[in-house]
């Protein structure tokens, strides 16, 4: 259950978008979830898929990028992708001096929609079609 | 084949928003204010009555209970006569920004020094939502194990200090508290540790004295509490 607010904040960036691009529907969604943060993919979707029912993004394909977190070694220089639950220890040469960054983030990277029959009136509109 | 809009918004923004409202009002009210998010019966509300009986009596408390359900914690605070104001989520995991917004009607805000406020009882989403706290504080213990900062790293990294809770149990548990302190600083360089035992009161003091470090630097006229 931890997804359902997230999701709900991913549904709500999603069709302000949307609405903002005059979209007549929402055909995809590119998310990006930090590993670090411990959501669940498949609980994302089902979330979404229910929380987008009657809305333009219903039916959309949830894309979703996981960000692992950054290690870096700070005896040997190694740089590795961090995954929950954390090594304590350097993967290439075993050192406990290591740091985690990064892996926290969760936005919405981009949406693909399918146009209305009318542009926002943005500047420089072409004379419709 | 549809058309490509970037977006690139961090999904909790309209949190944040309201989040940056209630860091504004606490900070024109001059009080300061914790954040205390654990796993569930890790000892977030006997740490709030622990400190308590130790904070200086003129210093002005005040605590925002966050739970599911029920108003037992609310109680015991109460029961104190400290001003408690009690956020029952209704199922949600977490307290988020609009529902301290909203819980700060209810309590005199100027009249305060320090603020509280108890996050419901989970390692998750606690750390996603900014409730415009300027603190957040984890505390963990003994007997969930060492191994929380390496399954739940969203939330320590988050954290500006640890409180390590039953300590007493230290001797009698496989608890790894090396173990435990490594994963602390793989996630962040100098982590402020607290090993405290609500309990016996052994550490408490110097988690005390910490916040009052914290209440004065903020707060340069609060010498005199």
């Amino acid at each position: 259950m931890h997804e359902l607010a997230i999701t709900q904040g991913i549904l709500s960036v999603v069709l302000e978008a949307a609405e903002a691009a005059g979209a007549r529907r929402v055909l995809a969604v590119d998310l990006i979830v930090g590993a670090l943060t411990g959501y669940v993919d498949d609980s994302i979707r089902f979330y979404f898929d229910l929380l987008s029912r009657g809305t333009l993004a219903e039916g959309a394909a949830l894309r979703i990028r996981r960000e692992p977190g950054e290690g870096c070694c700070q005896a040997c220089g190694a740089r590795f992708p961090v995954e929950p639950p954390l090594t304590p220890v350097c993967p290439l040469c075993g050192s406990p001096q290591i740091q985690v960054e990064g892996g926290t983030r969760c936005l919405v990277e981009r949406i693909e929609v399918e146009d209305g029959n009318e542009h926002p009136g943005g500047e420089g509109d072409p004379s419709g079609q | 084949m549809g058309t490509n809009i970037p977006v690139v918004k961090a999904i909790l923004q309209a949190n944040e928003a309201v989040a940056a409202e209630n860091r504004a009002a606490f900070d024109a009210a001059g009080l300061l204010v914790v954040n205390l998010m654990s796993a569930p019966g890790a000892g977030k509300t006997s740490l709030i009555l622990t400190t308590l009986e130790r904070l200086p009596d003129a210093l002005r408390v005040g605590v925002i209970e966050g739970d599911i359900a029920s108003t037992l914690d609310a109680e015991r605070i109460a029961a104190r006569g400290i001003p408690v104001v009690q956020i029952n989520t209704g199922g949600a995991c977490h307290l988020d920004a609009p529902m301290i917004r909203s819980a700060l009607a209810h309590l005199p805000l100027a009249a305060l020094d320090l603020l509280f406020i108890e996050n419901v009882g989970n390692l998750i989403c606690p750390a996603e939502f900014d409730l415009g706290a300027h603190l957040n504080v984890v505390i963990a213990s003994v007997p969930e194990g060492h191994d929380k900062p390496y399954k739940y790293p969203g939330m320590f990294q988050k954290a500006d200090a640890i409180v390590l809770n039953k300590a007493d149990l230290l001797e009698l548990l496989d608890f790894d508290l090396a173990a435990f302190r490594h994963g602390l600083e793989i996630l962040r360089p100098d982590p402020r540790l607290f090993i405290v035992s609500c309990r016996t009161g052994q550490g408490v003091d110097a988690w005390v004295q910490w916040l009052m470090e914290q209440r004065r630097a903020r707060s340069p006229s609060a010498n005199a509490t």
